[in-house]
């Protein structure tokens, strides 16, 4: 009958463990609003952290207890976040979508190099030496961190090495923003058409010598803009959003067509007096 | 009983006997949470207080089976009796610290039936350590495995920027620097006694 020890024993450790879960589960229960768990269902599950929230869950949990509105939730459709809307009782919160806009485009076929990058494909690894291959300090790099880095697809290089922004897709979580080593990205209101497409803080012929789209800091568009829209600052023209930006006033004038009018379906339109770009092939090493 | 120092036995476990380098024990939490150093630490935090809880579990376990003499049932209580104790011990944080959950929680359930957990158990019965011994080399195994983690995801968090050949990206250069790792860990074989 040796047997009938071992079996008890186990039998008994078992049983008590058992129950001790039971009571601790009753015990230490945490409640935890079932909404959360049925909103967090409805939400795309992208983890993106375009909302603000380190993930899905957590906007989940600020949803339910009333914190933010289903609006700011960038990923979702419209249906999506309706849905929630409706099935807590809130108001959606529209939001302006917002994208992300690249402060710079200055391709192969108009920015010159100053030596020939020959490593690691990507800008972060490019830009330790000695700031990249470009000749300006300011450019993109046309390594396509940023397209690599975003979880969308919503960012393809084109035919220049510039990064093109697709808008449909993009949900402006900023992934590309923290990925530029130079920092061309921003989140901007797709509704900010006018744009400044440089980062060059050098003046005329600096800029020129290395970049035919580069801004001189002319200063032309700052005076054709009415009340005060448009100010230089360090070299660059810098536009007061808050104030009605809703003209294409100032990009007429603009000589190499830095300052643009972003198009949803056409893309970049530039001034009439800039210069056509009509060189395909890329820039070869050295300064004009 | 075993008559080893406290130090001694602190040493061997975390240095000399690393449980993943020496003993390739626990391989996978190794191999799968080391990718970035933040969550290898709190990975290694979370092994070590499950180690120890595990060990004192035990430790009392041992006792009692050596009383109604079946040390056979030694390995399938210790599994059930560490996997209920963690559970219980998650709960518990969960309710009094939801802070610490959220930093420990996920790993928890992760770690309850790793093989360096029940190894811990294992060895020090067979060692016949004592609570306070037991407790050390619990300790000591927790901290030569956070040891491991931070090195290899400090490792690893370098060897994304470095260009690898084609046939060994991925996990292959991966289970190499595990490989060189744990064999310049052999270099502490001459410290213990």
């Amino acid at each position: 009958m040796d047997f009938i020890i071992p079996i008890a024993a186990l039998g008994i450790l078992t049983l008590v463990l058992a129950i001790l879960l039971v009571i601790a589960n009753k015990k230490l229960y945490v409640f935890e609003d079932p909404r959360i768990d049925q909103v967090e269902d409805m939400l795309p599950h992208a983890n993106c952290g375009a909302c603000g929230y380190p993930g899905c869950r957590p906007f989940a949990e600020a949803l339910v207890t009333g914190q933010i509105l289903p609006g700011k939730c960038t990923v979702s459709t419209d249906e999506g976040r309706m849905a929630i809307a409706t099935f807590l009782g809130v108001s959606l919160g529209a939001e302006e979508k917002k994208v992300a806009r690249l402060a710079c485009d200055g391709g192969v076929n108009v920015a010159v190099n100053q030596a020939y990058y020959k490593g690691m494909s990507s800008c972060q690894a490019a830009t330790l030496v000695s700031g990249g291959g470009k000749a300006c300090s300011y450019g993109c790099l046309g390594f396509g961190d940023c397209a690599v880095v975003c979880d969308f697809d919503a960012i393809y290089m084109n035919e220049f090495s510039i990064p093109v922004v697709d808008l449909d897709k993009c949900t402006a979580c900023g992934d590309c923003v923290e990925a530029c080593p130079k920092g061309l990205f921003s989140i901007q209101p797709i509704n900010n058409k006018l744009w400044v497409a440089c980062k060059s803080q050098e003046a005329g012929d600096e800029v020129l010598a290395v970049c035919d789209v580069g801004c001189t800091a002319c200063g032309k568009c700052a005076m054709d803009a009415a009340d005060n829209l448009i100010v230089m600052k360090y070299n660059l023209p810098v536009i007061d959003y808050h104030k009605n930006h809703k003209t294409m006033d100032p990009i007429q004038r603009c000589p190499t067509g830095a300052i643009v009018w972003l198009d949803d379906k056409h893309g970049p339109i530039k001034g009439a007096e800039s210069k056509k770009i009509i060189r395909k092939e890329g820039r070869r090493i050295g300064y004009s | 009983m075993n008559n080893e120092s406290l130090w001694s036995i602190f040493i061997n476990t975390s240095l000399i006997n690393n449980f993943v380098l020496a003993y390739f024990l626990g391989i996978c939490s190794f191999l799968g949470v080391s990718s970035k150093v933040e969550t290898g630490l709190k990975m290694g935090a979370a092994v070590t207080f499950v180690m120890v809880i595990s060990a004192l579990c035990a430790y009392g376990i041992n006792a009692l089976l050596t009383a109604i003499n079946a040390p056979f049932l030694q390995l399938i209580s210790y599994i059930v009796v560490i996997a209920s104790t963690v559970q219980l011990v998650e709960m518990f944080v969960k309710k009094t610290s939801p802070a610490l959950f959220k930093a420990l929680g996920i790993f928890l359930p992760l770690i309850t039936t790793n093989c360096a957990i029940l190894a811990v158990a294992l060895f020090q019965t067979s060692k016949g350590y004592g609570l306070l011994q037991s407790f050390v080399y619990a300790l000591g195994g927790g901290i030569g495995f956070t040891l491991a983690m931070v090195l290899m995801a400090g490792l690893r968090e370098q060897l994304v920027f470095s260009e690898t050949v084609s046939v060994a990206k991925g996990t292959v250069i991966v289970l190499l620097v595990a490989g060189i790792l744990s064999l310049s860990f052999m270099g502490f074989a001459g410290l213990g006694g």
